[in-house]
């Protein structure tokens, strides 16, 4: 046996972690959501998200080839788009509707800006509001059972009770992915577990908004309740707030981050035209991350004392 | 008569102020939502910015260098009030389309870039091709944007409905789809390289706008133009003789290895 002595340059810590595995990671995270979307709404759900999908897919290697890129879609990265903005759809959508939510997201948020890690907004959720001011209509009719109803968060809004353990089990109108609050918290189980991700950004989001709804809705526990489990709040804030390319990288910014969030959230829900305003809250907030970072970088080691 | 010619292909395609000089972008973004509009907009541009080259090319010897800004705002503001009047009186439609735009043709950069750069230092002539050239230009990149704003998001082509209302992409006839839309218009006029100031063949050239813009044409810019061509020719031709003076070096220092070598060899023998 030999005894000699390696030297190499940093990194030494390695791990078996990539982009891959992180992306699957999240696409299994979403499945007993996708799973419980496609069992209330039916067959229709499951054709929707594999439409999404393969929107997303089909257009990241479009594009790549068309413009002699490396070809980027074994990573998953666009399937997770696609199943984000899929769930964000409701049922009874008409098929071409998120297809072109899909290639909106993928060829010019994600690719025109030079593909994965330089987007600065989150392509699914740029997606669904390109599809949400084009199609408002068709973007937010939400049927149950046959039935069209109010979501709950609509309810709310207009003064009228809801039923918690419901929308806790997920027996509501909403689109295919927001309406179990059971099967998002699995899913969120998992990826904390797996360290996917960390609960800074989803806990501060929670929490600011639910600060925020008691103090300026009602002082009220069981409406603070339905404003946390209704709409896309918990959905947005474990997949979709915490994207690695438009969240801030810095403890202290992903705290800032979550805080901003949950303002935002509650000033569109309480104060807003529309119900809900999860959407809207996560890509204004994305575009605060780079400044977010630069007010948040923590001192390097050897310089503290020296502001610079 | 060449060089009126040329003052209108400047303007519609070399140019061009939507695409090329990115110039008047607050009415091309607010009053693209229809083709109609779009046309109105860019005709009552081209009135105004004819008239103005016109007027202030012919009194450029008169108007003092020193307060020659607000000179021109009261010659462009007195036409553009002309226009106003006469859009209200014949085309009320277009008039209450437009708004408040038509005022805010006094201050589009279009205008007063056109009085500054060309008309203040160019003849009568000249300077009013060269404000229907520039005025054509804006007309064609307008008309360009609300064509296909209209179509995507009202399903319609200068108002004859063609895409049933299902279909249509609302987001169009907003403001963000004015942006996507002169976004891609831009990217494929760079993308097929029609000739234009910013993609032109001067590539290489030791200046920005590559010698190929207006303000390039019968001023100091074009002096200095000349004389920084002379110097890079000049660096040029040192630069070639230098390369053929090392190709003859090493030519020389092969020719007496080989000699060296032969002689060896002979040595050897």
């Amino acid at each position: 046996m030999s005894r000699l002595l390696n030297v190499s340059s940093s990194p030494h810590v390695r791990d078996t972690v990539t982009t891959k595995s992180i992306m699957y990671d999240v696409l299994i995270a979403m499945l007993p959501a996708a799973a419980f979307g496609v069992y209330q709404f039916g067959i229709q759900a499951l054709l929707v998200i594999v439409v999404t999908m393969a929107a997303c897919a089909l257009s990241e290697y479009v594009y790549e080839s068309a413009m002699g890129l490396p070809i980027t879609v074994a990573d998953g990265s666009a399937l997770v788009t696609g199943m984000i903005l899929a769930l964000n759809m409701p049922a009874g959508i008409p098929l071409w509707i998120p297809a072109l939510g899909g290639i909106f997201a993928i060829v010019v948020v994600k690719q025109l800006y030079g593909g994965l890690g330089q987007n600065f907004m989150n392509p699914a959720l740029a997606g669904r509001c390109f599809l949400l001011i084009s199609f408002a209509g068709k973007m937010s009719s939400f049927a149950l059972d046959g039935w069209s109803g109010a979501t709950p968060l609509a309810q709310l809004k207009a003064g009228q009770s809801v039923d918690l353990a419901a929308m806790f089990v997920g027996r509501i109108p909403g689109t295919i992915g927001e309406v179990s609050v059971l099967a998002l918290l699995a899913g969120a189980a998992y990826m904390v577990v797996k360290k996917v991700i960390s609960l800074r950004i989803p806990l501060t989001y929670i929490a600011t908004t639910a600060v925020f709804v008691f103090i300026f809705g009602q002082q009220d526990m069981s409406f603070v309740a339905a404003h946390v489990c209704g709409g896309g709040l918990l959905f947005g804030a474990f997949f979709m707030a915490t994207d690695y390319v438009t969240s801030p990288i810095t403890p202290k910014g992903q705290i800032v981050f979550g805080v901003v969030l949950g303002l935002l959230t509650g000033l569109f829900r309480l104060f807003g035209g529309s119900a809900e305003g999860v959407s809207y809250a996560i890509i204004i907030s994305n575009m605060l991350v780079p400044l977010i970072e630069r007010y948040t970088l923590p001192t390097a080691f050897g310089k503290e004392g020296k502001k610079a | 008569m060449n060089k009126c010619a040329e003052r209108l292909y400047n303007g519609i395609i070399k140019e061009n102020p939507t695409f090329v000089l990115m110039l008047g972008m607050c009415p091309t973004l607010a009053v693209t939502t229809t083709a109609i509009n779009g046309v109105g907009m860019g005709l009552s541009t081209t009135a105004v910015l004819v008239f103005s080259n016109l007027i202030i090319s012919a009194l450029r010897k008169i108007i003092p260098d020193r307060v020659r800004i607000p000179a021109y705002i009261v010659i462009v503001a007195s036409l553009v009030t002309v226009v106003q009047l006469l859009l209200q009186a014949y085309i009320p439609s277009l008039y209450e389309s437009l708004g408040i735009y038509i005022p805010l043709i006094v201050v589009n950069c279009i205008i007063l870039g056109r009085a500054e750069a060309y008309a203040a230092k160019n003849g009568v002539a000249e300077s009013a091709f060269d404000g229907i050239g520039m005025g054509l230009g804006f007309t064609v990149g307008l008309t360009c944007i609300a064509i296909f704003r209209e179509l995507l998001g009202n399903g319609a082509f200068f108002g004859m409905e063609i895409i049933p209302e299902d279909f249509r992409i609302t987001i169009f006839g907003l403001a963000p789809g004015a942006f996507f839309v002169l976004a891609g218009l831009t990217a494929l006029q760079n993308k097929f390289k029609a000739p234009s100031a910013t993609n032109g063949p001067a590539q290489g050239s030791a200046l920005a706008c590559g010698g190929n813009c207006a303000s390039c044409n019968g001023s100091a810019c074009a002096a200095n133009h000349s004389k920084l061509e002379e110097i890079r020719a000049q660096e040029e031709a040192k630069a070639a003789a230098a390369k053929k003076e090392a190709a003859l070096k090493a030519a020389q220092v092969k020719k007496e290895a080989e000699a060296k070598k032969a002689a060896e060899m002979k040595a050897g023998e």
